[in-house]
């Protein structure tokens, strides 16, 4: 303080009164996390996203497959509980398998979870042939247990490969619970970034220009409205002419779009909020514009935030299968839900579960997403009780 | 107007000496969140053809919701019980078709906000031939006369042109005015006017309720008037009816009413009327905040595209020396530049001119010595609803200028010295962990006032503190201004269009009328020997009548 400071008049530093409880700030976010945590929907749907997200990040470990292994006995088959090759199926396979080597069956037994195949030729038979029931996704650990004195019979005994599908597979043989999971991965991701995307740069930025207003307030919002102009299908052309295919540049397009709509929405209600009593009443109390900015203009504008960040993700999660389908987002055989929801919307009539599977992830997530949303508004929102 | 409607034959047939509006054993019940709130609590109330009912209270006794409840108007979780009768007619509970033929024809009302009570989108002409049309069943052409005919009647100048303009065209009075005519338009019987003049200046209030007065006697309506001001009340109803918490505690003639009240509530609103007068400073008193001929021009439109801005002279040429311990009232109209003059002086808004505060210039002063200055001049604003952050408890925000100033302190003595100021202001510290919209507009206010304390400051710029309150609530806020200033040797600038309170606050009056001083003096100079012509009818117009009557009495 310079000398400007006349001597203060004279009022004795009072200590708290004995009635008065201890000093315990409250603040807005602790507050707003106490009321989110006794929103009981919030709270479920918080969970469950934290589930679903661990579950994508873990969960392709634990499905026993890869999300790029192709079992070609196994294309398109149901989901089920039990473990694929069906007992019932497993005649029909060998009959294709030993097809295959151009050999006879001669006939065949299961013992403790292995086959035992006879097989039979016109002409003596090569032992490498055991190698088609190494290649087959329904065998494993195949060796030959003993050969006709002629050579021209032989026994076979491998180990039946029991495989899990509980979403069943796809049009290639892939197994779609590993697919969608791997698949959220992706769509998580997009649908995160392009939240946080929207939410920083569209927030600081927006509540900048409003709050300062006048010329900055001029040359941030043509720069935001040349931003808007630039067709995004143009843009997200451009980017795969100059830069390839690459996945990286999809998260780019995505934040580079996004976060427009909620810099002039944010931009709105601060142009309000800067004429609001209590900003004038900061500035009287000498509080920088940071502080302005930060203390009253942002927590102020969050309402409209949290709905429209809601409401922005699911509509990221779609963009990017759009962008997939353009070539620019994810490529096979990686994948996310949006892919895969056009992949099963094509094959309704024959394999609904790859329709199914992925959309109930989707919508379940974007369901969670949107009662979260609805919970943290209330809960930002004090007048709410 | 040779198709009246078949109904009235039958109703004035009815009518007789009944009353023209009766209320029995009317109740009204909120449902809410928080449960159920009891609003009306059984009232009966009647209206004579011809008479003037004020109803008067302080806001939240009900007297809104009792003529909302008898017009069917009520907010969706409400529930009304009793009987309304029109000319013995029971209303309440008709279906909405039935009741359309009343209201609005038979029963009309005026609300406070003449800026929201009228749609922006449409002209004055057009949205008073809407009722025209509806209710008289009148052709657009003779709609267009009638409203023609409708703006003369309620003082409109050049209504042909008026007709075509947009209400945001319109100064506040006269959007008060086309209401009146809105209302007027199928001729009503009864006219409830909802604080009709609270949102207006004070000649303009006298104009209005000269109009409704001339009003009533050309068409012997009812007129039940629905008002916080006493001062009008007791100007302009035949009739009091006093309501707290839902129920009358008080009826009868006016001048009984309110000269020998029968009730504690009713003397207690009379008491808080503003009171008393402030001494002037010694005369050595040190020389706090000058300024010498202070400038405030805004550049409205414009821009790269626009062409130049218009420019508008807020604040022209005005000086004034605050002495410690002094108070300064600046009154004047809306749009007199008395609001600018205050922000100008603490340097909210960039004017031209000499101010120096502590003989130091301020004009000048780079971003840390604005600081320092904040420190030593503060503002408390007039709207104690839009003046806290909502999303701040009250301790962050009377926190806030310590946060700026004094940012070495730590947490437990900057919330030492808040519930100091909580307590300065005689609010209870332990409230400092609630948000603003928990509290009442006084308490609110309060907190306002110790945001602006908690800093120290040597000068308070009083932006209308008192405006938005109920008279009993002003009194405690003036009376907490006045201890404030003995205790901590304060200066106030006092900015109010409410001449009762600047005269019971200031010891130096200022008149201003667009952007320039009028008149400046010591107060009761200027309250008993005006000036100006402009001073003379301003204060006839806040005080003539009822001073008239009061001196009458004493």
């Amino acid at each position: 303080m310079t000398e400007m400071t006349a001597p203060a008049p004279a009022a004795p530093p009072s200590s708290p009164p004995a009635g008065s409880p201890p000093a315990k700030g409250r603040s807005l976010w602790i507050d707003a996390w106490r009321r989110l945590t006794a929103n009981r929907a919030a709270v479920i749907s918080a969970v469950y996203l934290v589930v679903m997200a661990v579950a994508c990040l873990v969960g392709p470990l634990l499905t026993g497959h890869d999300y790029t292994t192709i079992y070609t006995d196994y294309v398109r088959v149901a989901p089920s509980l039990t473990p694929y090759p069906k007992p019932d199926a497993l005649a029909s396979t060998l009959d294709d398998l030993t097809r295959r080597m151009r050999l006879d069956l001669a006939g065949w037994r299961e013992e403790n979870g292995r086959v035992i195949v006879d097989l039979r030729s016109a002409r003596p038979i090569d032992p490498r042939v055991t190698r088609y029931f190494d290649r087959s996704s329904s065998f494993e650990d195949s060796r030959v247990e003993q050969t006709g004195a002629d050579g021209l019979s032989m026994t076979v005994s491998a180990a039946v490969a029991r495989h899990y599908f509980l979403f069943g597979t796809d049009n290639t043989g892939r197994d779609l619970l590993t697919r969608t999971l791997i698949a959220g991965r992706v769509s998580l991701a997009i649908g995160l970034l392009a939240g946080l995307t929207a939410v920083v740069i569209g927030v600081i930025y927006g509540a900048t220009a409003g709050y300062l207003g006048g010329r900055i307030d001029d040359v941030m919002m043509r720069i935001v409205d040349i931003l808007y102009s630039l067709p995004f299908i143009f843009l997200v052309i451009m980017l795969v002419v100059f830069f390839g295919r690459n996945f990286v540049l999809m998260f780019i397009a995505v934040g580079a779009v996004q976060w427009l709509d909620m810099a002039r929405i944010v931009r709105g209600q601060a142009l309000s909020i800067r004429r609001q009593e209590y900003v004038q009443a900061a500035l009287a109390l000498g509080v920088s514009s940071r502080g302005i900015l930060w203390r009253h203009v942002v927590p102020n504008t969050l309402g409209p935030v949290v709905v429209y960040m809601t409401l922005l993700v699911p509509q990221v999660i779609l963009l990017e299968s759009f962008l997939s389908y353009l070539g620019l987002g994810v490529q096979e055989p990686l994948t996310s839900w949006g892919v895969l929801i056009a992949q099963g919307a094509k094959n309704i009539p024959a394999a609904t579960w790859l329709l199914i599977f992925p959309s109930i992830f989707l919508t379940s997530t974007l369901f969670a997403l949107n009662f979260l949303g609805d919970g943290l508004r209330d809960a930002l929102d004090p007048k709410d009780r | 107007m040779a198709d009246e409607m078949p109904s009235d034959l039958d109703i004035d047939a009815a009518a007789g000496d009944a009353p023209l509006l009766e209320l029995t054993g009317l109740d009204v019940r909120f449902d809410t969140p928080d449960g159920e709130i009891h609003a009306v609590r059984g009232i009966d109330l009647a209206l004579n053809p011809g008479e003037t009912l004020a109803v008067v209270g302080e806001s939240g006794s009900g007297k809104s919701q009792t003529m909302m409840a008898a017009m069917g108007l009520l907010a969706r979780n409400g529930r009304v019980a009793g009987s309304v009768r029109y000319r013995g007619r029971e209303i309440l509970g008709l279906p909405s078709r039935a009741l359309d033929e009343i209201r609005g024809a038979r029963i009309a009302m005026i609300f406070q906000e003449p800026m929201t009570s009228l749609d922006p989108l449409y002209t004055i002409g057009s949205q008073l031939a809407e009722p025209l049309a509806r209710h008289k069943r009148l052709g657009a052409r003779a709609a267009r006369e009638r409203a023609v005919e409708l703006l003369a009647l309620v003082g409109i100048p050049d209504p042909e042109r008026r007709l075509r303009a947009y209400p945001h065209e319109l100064s506040g009075g006269q959007r008060q005015r086309v209401m009146i005519a809105m209302a007027l338009a199928a001729e009503p019987d009864v006219l409830i006017a909802d604080e009709p003049t609270t949102a207006l200046d004070v000649t303009v209030q006298a104009q209005i309720i000269e109009l409704l007065r001339s009003l009533q006697r050309r068409f012997r309506m009812g007129i039940v008037f629905i008002t916080h001001d006493l001062g009008l009340a007791r100007h302009f109803a035949d009739r009091v009816a006093v309501m707290r918490y839902g129920q009358v505690v008080e009826e009868g003639p006016a001048s009984q009413v309110l000269s020998r009240p029968a009730h504690d509530y009713t003397r207690m609103l009379l008491a808080s009327e503003p009171s008393g007068t402030k001494a002037p400073p010694p005369e050595d008193a040190p020389v706090v905040l000058e300024a010498q001929g202070l400038d405030v021009t805004f550049h409205i439109g414009g821009g790269w595209l626009a062409g130049p801005p218009l420019e508008i002279h807020a604040v022209d040429r005005v000086s004034l020396t605050l002495k410690r311990g002094q108070t300064i009232g600046i009154v004047g109209e809306s749009g007199s530049g008395k609001s600018t003059l205050g922000r100008a002086l603490i340097r909210l808004i960039d004017g031209k001119g000499d101010i120096r505060l502590f003989g130091r210039p301020v004009g000048e002063l780079d971003a840390a010595g604005l600081r320092a200055l904040r420190r030593q001049v503060q503002i408390v604003f007039q709207d104690p609803y839009g003046s806290l952050s909502p999303r701040m408890t009250v301790g962050e925000i009377v926190s806030e200028g310590l946060r700026v100033h004094e940012p070495e302190l730590d947490a437990r003595s900057r919330e030492r010295q808040v519930i100091a100021a909580l307590e300065d202001v005689t609010l209870d510290p332990a409230l400092r962990n609630r948000y603003p919209h928990e509290f009442s507009g006084g308490q609110r206010q309060r907190i306002a006032i110790a945001r602006a304390l908690i800093l120290k400051p040597r000068v308070l710029v009083l932006d209308e503190p008192t405006s938005a309150l109920d008279r009993s609530v002003q009194k405690g806020i003036v009376e907490l201004l006045r201890r404030l200033q003995r205790e901590h040797g304060l200066s106030y600038l006092f900015i109010s269009h409410d001449l009762s309170v600047v005269r019971a606050l200031s010891d130096w009056i200022m008149v201003m009328r667009r952007g320039q001083l009028v008149e400046a003096g010591p107060t009761e100079d200027v309250y008993e020997a005006p000036a100006a012509a402009y001073t003379r009818e301003l204060i006839a117009a806040a005080y003539g009548l009822s001073d008239r009557e009061q001196a009458g009495r004493r």
